[in-house]
């Protein structure tokens, strides 16, 4: 082990600890490489056979260097161009033509079968998803009117169902990606796009807009929760039911504040007098996982602090910073942590 | 003096132009107007008052591109042109000409807006925030020209339905009239 220098084994530790690192990023919420809807499983497999097809070849073709290199420190007279004409070397080349043609066609064929699959199948539900600077409008679709809901930030999906997912853009370009269920489909203005998703296991996914589009880009988070059909019907249920009625004394003062102001001029909570759909759908905003796409977690404290000042958490976005009194904006935060 | 010095000094002074007009794409998210609102007062004989001083509030929001475009966000989602067309007037008054029965200046204009007027503008008092109201009052200028050319956008943020007329690509009708433009 003396013989190896120092310098060089501190590199090799220090690339040892970063590839676990990045390894430690193919788990989680957010990851292709853990695949958890037929989609992503199609895709993953195309990857993992580009992957280790091209590192082998890689690998095979370092080593060919690496010979050739040593061989030609030996025979210096070998350096003389054009020097052979061995039949063997001429058909073990054409052999790696081949090999080389083959496997891209293989790839070919895969990719394309893997997209077929990514088209197929019959839908069981129908959502529209609607990017806006900087959060998602995610509708439920229905033939009865009396079924469709509104909610944002939030995609609930039945396990073993495949959804239909429209995409549709209220400004720019975005792009739809939840790395766990799918690939990137990109929401255009003006024009609708679909992908189908069929969910295999139950939990808790991330997705992310996928298109650079402004600022708070990188704060236009979606959450994905995959359950049941049990725990979906019963979700489906409370969604859309309006909005509960408030019962303490100061959320009830919070929902007149909340009628009062600038805050009914963008924001929906059914079942009141509020009903404009320029911002989030706020008549279950407290049955979230997190406020503002992702930006703050769905707590008394972080919803307080977000309505001091909207544009400390995600500057450029499109909600004011709205003046109430102290009180009020305790009472305005007790009524929409009561929006359950 | 060689010219070479003076191409230099050329170039810095333009940098130093480029550099001033850093301020007008400055994105103010923190714009809340502090103190008072000027509020132009309503004469008899003419409503919109006749002094034309502008407030160093209204000043400012009329030289900011960031606010002039956020007004015209505001002023297609507030369905502002519901009454007003974009800009062009129908149910209620044009804006793009150089009429005004309340004033015309940024003052008058934000308080026509907060306070509402008669004959069906409503009072955005409350459904608005000051901000929101000073950007719609700063794109209403823009609309009729009358803010700095500096600050003022030169292209629209709406979507193109499609390319201008004059880059549409030629589709003459299929067994019909023989196109009126010779095909290149």
């Amino acid at each position: 082990m003396s013989a190896v220098p120092k310098p060089l084994r501190c590199l090799a530790l220090l690339a040892a600890v970063c590839t676990l690192l990045v390894l430690s990023g193919c788990r989680g919420v957010q990851s292709v490489l853990d695949p958890a809807a037929d989609q992503a499983q199609a895709i993953d497999h195309v990857w993992w056979v580009m992957v280790s097809v091209c590192s082998v070849l890689y690998l095979a073709v370092l080593v060919a260097l690496a010979w050739a290199l040593l061989r030609a420190r030996r025979r210096r007279e070998a350096l003389a161009e054009g020097t052979r004409h061995d039949p063997a070397w001429r058909q073990a080349l054409v052999a790696w033509s081949i090999l080389v043609v083959g496997l891209l066609t293989w790839f070919v064929v895969i990719a394309f079968l893997a997209d077929q699959k990514l088209h197929a199948g019959h839908p069981d539900l129908e959502v529209r998803i609607t990017a806006k600077q900087w959060w998602w409008q995610v509708e439920y679709l229905s033939d009865d009117p009396q079924q469709q809901f509104v909610t944002a930030n939030e995609l609930w999906l039945p396990r073993d169902r495949t959804a239909r997912i429209e995409l549709r853009s209220g400004d720019v370009i975005h792009s739809f990606w939840v790395p766990a269920l799918t690939g990137k489909e990109d929401l255009i203005p003006g024009y609708t796009n679909a992908l189908l998703v069929t969910p295999r296991r139950a939990g808790a996914y991330r997705g992310q807009c996928g298109e650079f589009c402004g600022l708070q880009h990188a704060h236009m988070a979606l959450d994905v929760h995959v359950v049941d059909d049990a725990q979906f019907a019963a979700w489906q249920q409370r969604q859309r039911l309006p909005a509960p009625v408030p019962s303490t004394a100061l959320a009830q003062h919070g929902q007149s504040v909340f009628m009062g102001s600038a805050c009914l001029s963008c924001h929906a909570v059914r079942g009141t007098v509020a009903g404009s759909r320029l911002g989030p759908d706020l008549t279950h905003l407290a049955s979230r996982r997190s406020l503002a796409a992702g930006a703050l977690p769905m707590q008394r404290e972080a919803l307080d602090q977000w309505l001091r000042d909207p544009q400390h958490y995600k500057p450029g976005n499109l909600m004011p910073a709205v003046p109430l009194s102290e009180r009020d904006r305790a009472a305005l935060a007790d009524y929409l942590m009561g929006l359950q | 003096m060689s010219s070479h010095c003076r191409i230099e000094r050329l170039l810095g002074v333009l940098l130093l132009f480029a550099v001033a007009g850093c301020e007008r794409e400055r994105r103010e998210y923190h714009a809340a107007p502090a103190g008072d609102n000027p509020r132009p007062a309503l004469t008899e004989f003419q409503p919109g008052g006749s002094d034309t001083a502008v407030s160093a509030i209204g000043a400012h929001f009329e030289a900011n591109a960031y606010h002039i475009n956020q007004g015209g966000r505001w002023y297609r989602s507030f369905n502002c042109n519901g009454c007003h067309g974009n800009g062009g007037g129908a149910i209620g008054p044009a804006l793009m000409d150089e009429q005004w029965r309340y004033g015309g200046n940024i003052d008058q204009i934000h308080a026509s807006i907060i306070d509402g007027r008669p004959n069906g503008m409503p009072a955005w008092r409350q459904r608005l925030t000051d901000e929101q109201a000073w950007q719609l009052a700063a794109y209403v200028r823009a609309l009729a020209g009358n803010v700095s050319m500096a600050a003022a956008p030169s292209r629209r943020e709406a979507i193109n339905a499609t390319p201008p007329l004059n880059q549409l690509p030629p589709q003459p009708p299929r067994g019909g009239d023989p196109p009126t433009v010779p095909t290149p």
